[in-house]
């Protein structure tokens, strides 16, 4: 197992494009869905085969267990390493959203035990991930949790006013804040040094889910001094059910899942050496890598972006102004396709043998209007219009040649399928209560 | 052709799904979310009908076909729930199986399907679709225990020419041992009978605590006496024999029925089985699935209820309604119930019965009452 791997060869592996299953129609498929999940890297593959011939426990007291608790704790060390953090913050996961669950429930309860406050405030943009957004809600729910939405301008940017108000007004009450390092479906990247450096001269714990900066923009932890920080595997070419809490070894956190005392007793189950020795392979990859792969996705970004507005010319492009890495993912596009519904025309693409997303996958597969459109003050009905494509390693021109060559089709039929769709019922929708 | 097969997560569904893409066309799988539960805030992201989803989507792996699931909770609550809950309330006993159809598996379902470039949609139901010569026939199964035509009867003539049944030539029984020789796990799931959005069958206790409780007496007609008492008059429907509260017996012992609601005092009337007898209908909301009657008597057989054996009868146009007069009278007719009319096996159309009559002689238990 190496972490020197050769970049360039990263990129021109010929990994297959689709994804197992019966489902998968035609041959060709244009991946364009990387915010979802990117494909496994070879390296990461052959790491995670080695480590899995160690037989032994990483908690066994052995030769055998010391061996695979050797590949562990290599791994938080590279990984450390990578992120310029220290190796015992590294507190490896199932991935985000048991990181982001962490955070957010583990801090708030300590900082709520230390605050003496019943009901500390914890306070979450309004464009989070389903995993910090759900246990935020839950906190509020089931804890009396104060629960402070943090709003965002029109390119999903938070009001880092409401931030500095909230600081300076209510930071002895103030258990938690959570801001995504950048947002999964339109990327906005946020100003999350200036909110970590707030946050941190008064006093208050912040979380950052930087699941989908990773790989895309600089995440250098040394600058920004967060008290957490969420990453995955599985989102910068690692293995599924690897993800870590980057969490400052002397910040108090309460267990969300108790048994065997692992990861500094606040996250117990049994070491997974493999999994640890794939997502070391692939974090500094995705560090390494990432200047170079930004430039190349912000062309393919670009090109997009044109592409979208010489075949749909009505078509609007959600999120912060292209091309500037500093305010959006390199890889992201989001548009919205007026009188077109996004699941259909993401069926419609599917059949065209592009792989995209509406924004907003859920359990069921049904689609829901994305909470971040809603938040970023977008109307329902275009909320629900909505596509994002998102690129990465693999991504290439052809792909966006791909993209605009379908086009054009699946929009004017999605229109004439949206057009036949009851508005009535849609409208009595917009009434409902939604986040 | 391009074909939305409508998944449900049932055998029949999966094997008529199979059959298509055995004919060569190009097939996709296509689940209908349609109730949303409550467990999980009624939000439709947790459906009930995860089990059926799930059932539905190994289906569409196992026979190679891309997948989705369409969601139209929104269409379902306005369409079907909402109609269930007005109809019960205004007294009449609505199916809302036959509502959903009509309203969103053979209209939303197929505007979509069809906009969005597919030629038609195919489901598992049980009937025989043939070309004539005044356009496509809808004829009952070969298979009579699983006839689904009554249900299908609310499709109307031209919807007809973008359906597929492929399985109303086969056998319930040969349609298993195929989804089982096929290798698809629905083969042994158990066939359903409730109501999708009532899964534990209760269906006077889901109207209650949607509608709330207002009970009334019992009575009667026979003696005029107070016999009982009742929850709503929506719990109780037309021929109703089980489920009612009854402290007195009949004086002539035999079983009485529900005959009569009177919603102006909230009355329910309970009487003799004769007294349920009806030989003449008429329904509004027509839906022709052939060439309409004309204002002329024809002889047809009709069926009002979906599990039910037809009646010889004759029925006529009147205004906007069909007049059916019926040659064996039925026992236990309530209004909003769909009459369904046939020539031989072949569907007419079909009717929301708004006004029943009852055999000659046999007063009305109200009009009784009153006299």
């Amino acid at each position: 197992m190496s972490n020197d791997s050769d970049v360039d060869s990263a990129r021109d592996v010929n990994l297959p494009r689709a994804s197992a299953g019966g489902a998968v129609h035609g041959s060709a498929r244009h991946f364009v869905d990387h915010a979802a999940t990117t494909p496994l890297l070879p390296q990461a593959r052959e790491a995670w085969l080695d480590a899995s011939a160690v037989a032994g426990n990483p908690s066994s007291l052995h030769a055998s267990g010391r061996a695979a608790r050797s590949i562990v704790e290599q791994a938080r060390e590279s990984i450390a390493d990578d992120l310029r953090t220290r190796p015992s913050a590294v507190v490896f996961t199932s991935g985000g959203t048991e990181s982001d669950n962490l955070a957010v429930k583990g801090l708030w309860w300590a900082r709520r035990a230390r605050l003496g406050v019943a009901d500390a405030i914890v306070a979450a943009s309004a464009i989070e991930h389903h995993a910090v957004l759900d246990p935020v809600e839950w906190l509020g729910k089931h804890e009396g949790a104060d629960v402070r939405w943090i709003p965002v301008d029109a390119s999903g940017r938070v009001e880092v006013d409401f931030i500095d108000h909230l600081l300076s007004s209510a930071a002895e009450r103030t258990a938690l804040l959570s801001v995504m390092w950048a947002n999964n479906e339109v990327g906005t990247g946020q100003p999350v040094r200036e909110i970590a450096a707030a946050c941190r001269s008064a006093g208050v714990p912040f979380h950052t889910d930087a699941v989908q900066a990773l790989g895309q923009i600089p995440v250098d932890l040394s600058e920004v001094g967060a008290t957490a920080v969420t990453i995955s595997g599985h989102k910068v070419g690692g293995p599924f059910g690897i993800g870590a809490l980057v969490v400052d070894p002397y910040e108090n956190l309460v267990a969300v899942s108790h048994g065997g005392g692992q990861e500094r007793d606040i996250r117990s189950g049994t070491f997974d050496a493999p999994a640890a020795a794939a997502f070391a392979v692939a974090v500094p990859l995705a560090v390494e890598e990432q200047a170079a792969r930004a430039a190349r996705l912000q062309s393919l970004q670009i090109q997009l972006v044109d592409g979208i507005a010489s075949v749909v010319p009505d078509a609007i492009i959600n999120g912060p102004v292209v091309g500037d890495p500093a305010t959006r993912l390199p890889g992201n596009v989001h548009a919205s396709f007026a009188g077109a519904e996004g699941d259909a025309l993401l069926m419609l693409l599917d059949a065209a043998g592009v792989d995209c997303s509406t924004g907003s996958a859920c359990t069921a597969g049904v689609p829901e209007p994305s909470h971040v459109l809603l938040a970023m003050g977008v109307n329902e009905r275009t909320a629900r219009a909505s596509l994002r494509f998102s690129f990465g390693r693999t991504s290439t021109d052809e792909d966006v040649a791909a993209i605009t060559r379908a086009l054009p089709g699946a929009v004017e039929r999605a229109r004439r399928a949206g057009s036949v769709s009851t508005d009535r019922y849609r409208a009595a929708r917009e009434n409902e209560v939604d986040r | 052709m391009r074909i939305i097969a409508a998944l449900s997560g049932g055998v029949d569904s999966s094997v008529a799904a199979a059959r298509m893409v055995d004919q060569g066309h190009e097939v996709v799988g296509v689940h209908l979310a349609l109730a949303r539960s409550e467990s999980t805030g009624g939000k439709s992201r947790g459906c009930c009908t995860l089990d059926d989803a799930r059932d539905a989507r190994r289906v569409a792996d196992a026979l190679g076909i891309p997948f989705y699931i369409w969601d139209f909770s929104a269409e379902f609550a306005e369409e079907v729930m909402n109609d269930f809950l007005a109809e019960y309330q205004a007294n009449r006993t609505p199916n809302p199986c036959v509502r959903c159809n009509e309203h969103i598996k053979f209209r939303a379902v197929l505007d979509r399907a069809l906009a969005l470039g597919f030629d038609a949609v195919a489901t598992g139901h049980y009937a025989v679709l043939t070309s004539g010569a005044d356009g496509p026939e809808l004829h009952r199964a070969a298979d009579a225990d699983k006839d689904q035509s009554y249900v299908l009867a609310v499709i109307e003539q031209e919807l007809l020419r973008h359906c597929f049944f492929p399985l109303g030539a086969s056998l319930k029984s040969d349609v298993r041992a195929e989804a089982e020789a096929r290798g698809l796990r629905t083969a042994s799931k158990p066939d359903s009978h409730d109501i999708c959005f009532i899964p534990d069958g209760d269906t006077a206790g889901f109207l209650t605590k949607a509608l709330g409780e207002k009970p009334g007496p019992v009575v009667d007609v026979s003696t005029g006496r107070d016999v009982g008492g009742h929850q709503g008059t929506f719990t109780v429907t037309i021929g109703q024999r089980r489920g009612l509260d009854l402290r007195i017996p009949g004086e002539d012992g035999r079983p009485r029925y529900v005959v009569d609601i009177d919603d102006s005092t909230d009355t329910v009337y309970v009487g003799s089985a004769e007294m349920l007898d009806v030989d003449g209908l008429v329904a509004d909301h027509v839906i022709w699935a052939a060439p309409a009657l004309t204002a002329e008597w024809s002889d047809v057989s009709a069926q009002v209820r979906a599990h039910h054996h037809p009646v010889p009868a004759q029925a006529r146009i009147l205004d906007d309604t069909i007049d059916v007069f019926l040659l064996e009278p039925v026992r236990g007719l309530a209004t909003g119930q769909t009459v369904v009319l046939y020539s031989d096996s072949r569907v007419l159309g079909s009717g929301r019965i708004c006004q029943t009559r009852t055999v000659s002689g046999v007063k009305r238990p109200r009009e009784a009452q009153r006299a």
